[in-house]
């Protein structure tokens, strides 16, 4: 697998290698020199055609502490539809030999169109309404983490379903683990057919009491602001209303539910400043293991066919990464 | 193959069609027979016909001889998109493709919404064309969808109907006074059917595939409120209304049941919506992009139903060019549309004829005597006394399709291999094209 476009198109199995492969890259984080070479000599681009702060440099610390040299490109979309087709800016970079390129675009399944006309490695970094791979395997990695086991676990997702690449990848993933999924939202910003698509059941609810029952995680996505004048809601007020998540809500769920969200927050919109700084928030956590999802994903995608479809092969005969940075 | 593309010379020759099944369903002909073709018209169909001295013989043994297809929904793209396509390179994409009759749509740049603009394109078919043309005009002025263009001039100058394809008129009372307006030429209004308010930024059908990709989606009910308004203003006006490229269930039953009420509509359907749902986005990306979008297969099983029983009139292609740059975007960015010229003869007989849904004889309705009845042309037969419009076609022949006579190669069927190809097609009596394997004497 040369690029990687989204968790629908991985395995169970490379998932959780993934995963695996972040944990030692984590425990890096805690020494006093955060690099190893793996990556020396490649070069990683960053293109991002949608304004991003977090998303960027998560993946530039990535890249810098698995020692390859990056290259940041913020492209105005603006400049772009004046002149130069995406195909072709990107061609551009691939006549610079970089290794990686790492793509944001507003528009889905921009990713695929650019990974099957170049020889880098295309990692999507989030396509429109389609997927955003690394931050669903983030989401994932923290969940993981402190419960030990995605498998069989109440996830339910809150917001804006519709517009939400955070939602499909965390859908792909969730459900190729094992979790049970809820989506709650208003029905004007929950995608058709949404029940059956990615491969388990997934429930609907419009009531948040009902969705948040004996939840595991909470995942609150971002309301865009915009999405009022596009007639989805009445009123920010009457969102928060309805679907805000407060410590009052919070309640409803298990007692050790997780609550995360992909930033940036709208506090006092989607999540209450309580809920977000409260003791059962990851988001600060989801963003240190975004790093290490990152350094995961260059890093097994760095070979020659890009990420192994067979994992137990792999496996076999590859020194631990811990091992290569001493 | 060989190509004449002497237009403006007017034939004299005489040509005898020879053996060939002759499928004429307007004088209810399907029997092995001679076609005797003198000057430009048709002068004698008969069991055996002698040849004439001095003429030409095509051995049509085992080839269908049918008259040429009606295309009732083709872009040509000129004036303002010469780019995509011309009126000499769609014409010659319609010949090889066996379409002797293109009725242009009138979404160029400028608009086709003037006197002018219907000269400019029967001056450029004749000048460049190498088959008939026969231009519509806009309803609205400018294609604005405010004010009426002046249709009784255009008619004058040759248009055949009036249509704002690309965008239905959604101003319902403006459409009103249209029809009403247009019932007084006997002329046929075109209405591409589509709620654009409900479409929104929609690119494809909506549904569980859309919820995948990601991409915003396009509810069945965009095109069948618009069908229904359709058919209202129809019953309340009397005025005869087709509805353009029809591609959903829903608009099919409302189409059966305004028919059965006597409500003056007739129907068309596309080949790619009848071969391909929407599955073919995932495959060919952009080039399964059109609009109407590709629906489900209750939709596809529904067209061919409708197609089965006459409640589709007509099969067009909505033949819409667009360059490789154009296409070659990102999905939500590309523009819809397919050609459709050079595939719509194959796609009709391996969907539709070979499984059984439909007969020779009302496939030959479908592409070409009930287009050129709604549109009152002369052609669609093999009537004694009509232009001489044939093509010759071998059922069997197969051909992979690496490429197009159009300028534009947007089609999902590029690289499918199809059969059923014409190996001669004739206009006004002329031979424009003709496979060099067809023996003539």
């Amino acid at each position: 697998m040369k690029d990687l476009i989204g968790l629908e198109h991985l395995s169970g199995a490379q998932i959780e290698h993934i995963l695996e492969t972040a944990r030692p890259m984590k425990s890096l984080f805690t020494r006093s020199i955060k690099k190893v070479p793996v990556l020396r000599g490649k070069t990683v681009a960053l293109v991002f055609f949608e304004a991003s702060t977090r998303t960027r440099s998560s993946f530039e610390l990535a890249a810098k502490r698995l020692s390859a040299d990056t290259l940041n490109l913020a492209m105005s979309t603006s400049s772009v539809t004046k002149g130069e087709s995406l195909l072709d800016t990107m061609k551009t970079f691939e006549a610079m030999k970089v290794d990686f390129m790492v793509l944001r675009h507003s528009s889905s399944g921009a990713t695929e169109l650019v990974g099957r006309d170049t020889k880098a490695h295309v990692i999507n970094a989030g396509d429109g309404s389609h997927e955003h791979p690394t931050q669903g395997l983030l989401d994932i990695f923290t969940i993981l983490e402190k419960k030990k086991r995605v498998d069989g676990l109440n996830v339910v997702i809150v917001g804006d379903i519709l517009h939400s690449r955070v939602a499909r990848s965390n859908f792909w993933g969730l459900a190729k683990l094992g979790a049970h999924i809820t989506v709650c939202g208003p029905a004007t910003l929950i995608p058709k057919g949404i029940e059956d698509v990615f491969g388990r059941k997934v429930r609907v609810c419009y009531k948040m009491e009902e969705a948040l029952k004996d939840a595991d995680v909470i995942n609150v996505l971002r309301l865009q602001r915009e999405r009022q004048e596009g007639d989805f809601f009445p009123s920010l007020r009457e969102y928060t209303e309805l679907y805000g998540l407060n410590s009052e809500r919070l309640r409803l769920a298990k007692p050790d539910c997780l609550v995360l969200h992909p930033g940036p927050m709208n506090r006092g919109i989607e999540i209450s400043s309580e809920v977000a700084d409260g003791p059962r928030s990851m988001i600060l956590e989801q963003v240190t293991n975004g790093i290490a999802i990152r350094m995961a994903v260059l890093y097994l995608f760095s070979g020659p066919n890009g990420f192994p479809a067979n994992i137990s092969a792999a496996k076999k005969g590859k020194k631990s990464l811990l091992e290569i940075g001493n | 193959m060989t190509a004449n593309n002497k237009s403006n010379t007017k034939s004299t020759e005489t040509l005898l069609i020879r053996g060939g099944r002759v499928v004429d369903p307007g004088n209810q002909r399907d029997a092995e027979m001679d076609v005797l073709i003198e000057g430009e018209t048709i002068s004698r169909v008969a069991k055996t016909i002698p040849a004439p001295a001095g003429g030409r013989v095509l051995e049509a043994k085992g080839l269908v001889v049918m008259p040429g297809l009606v295309d009732m929904h083709v872009h040509l793209r000129e004036p303002g998109h010469e780019g995509a396509e011309t009126i000499e390179s769609g014409t010659r994409a319609a010949a090889a493709g066996g379409v002797t009759s293109v009725v242009s749509m009138p979404n160029t740049n400028p608009p086709i919404d003037n006197v002018s603009g219907i000269r400019f394109i029967l001056r450029r078919a004749a000048e460049t064309g190498l088959v008939r043309v026969w231009p519509t005009g806009c309803i609205t002025r400018q294609r604005a969808g405010d004010g009426l263009a002046e249709i009784g001039a255009m008619v004058k100058a040759g248009c055949v109907a009036i249509t704002d394809d690309g965008d239905s008129v959604s101003k319902t009372r403006l459409l009103r006074r249209a029809m009403e307006y247009a019932k007084v030429f006997d002329l046929l209004v075109i209405e591409h059917s589509e709620d654009k308010s409900l479409k929104g930024d929609g690119v494809m059908n909506e549904g569980a595939l859309a919820t995948r990709l990601g991409y915003r989606g396009i509810p069945k009910q965009v095109e069948s409120i618009a069908v229904a308004r359709n058919i209202a203003l129809a019953e309340l006006t009397g005025a005869r209304m087709h509805l353009a490229h029809i591609s959903t269930r829903d608009s099919v039953d409302l189409i059966r049941a305004a028919k059965k009420r006597g409500v003056p509509v007739t129907a068309e359907t596309t080949p790619h919506h009848f071969s391909l749902t929407e599955e073919a986005v995932v495959t060919y990306g952009s080039n399964a992009k059109m609009n109407p979008p590709l629906g489900s297969a209750n939709d596809r099983d529904a067209l061919l139903k409708g197609l089965a029983d006459g409640t589709i009139d007509a099969i067009a292609t909505d033949h819409a060019p667009h360059t490789r740059a154009a296409k070659e975007q990102e999905f939500s960015i590309a523009p819809f549309g397919v050609v459709g010229l050079e595939t719509l003869l194959p796609l009709t007989i391996t969907q539709l004829i070979e499984p059984g849904l439909l007969t020779w004889s009302d496939a030959v309705k479908r592409l070409c005597l009930n287009p050129a009845k709604i549109l009152n042309l002369p052609v669609g037969t093999l009537s004694e006394g009509a232009p001489a419009d044939v093509v010759l076609v071998d059922p069997s022949e197969e051909r992979q399709m690496s490429s197009f006579s159009s300028k534009s190669q947007n089609s999902p069927f590029l690289g499918w291999t199809l059969r059923g190809f014409s190996q001669a097609v004739i206009v006004g009596g002329r031979v424009v094209i003709r496979r060099e394997a067809l023996k003539t004497v």
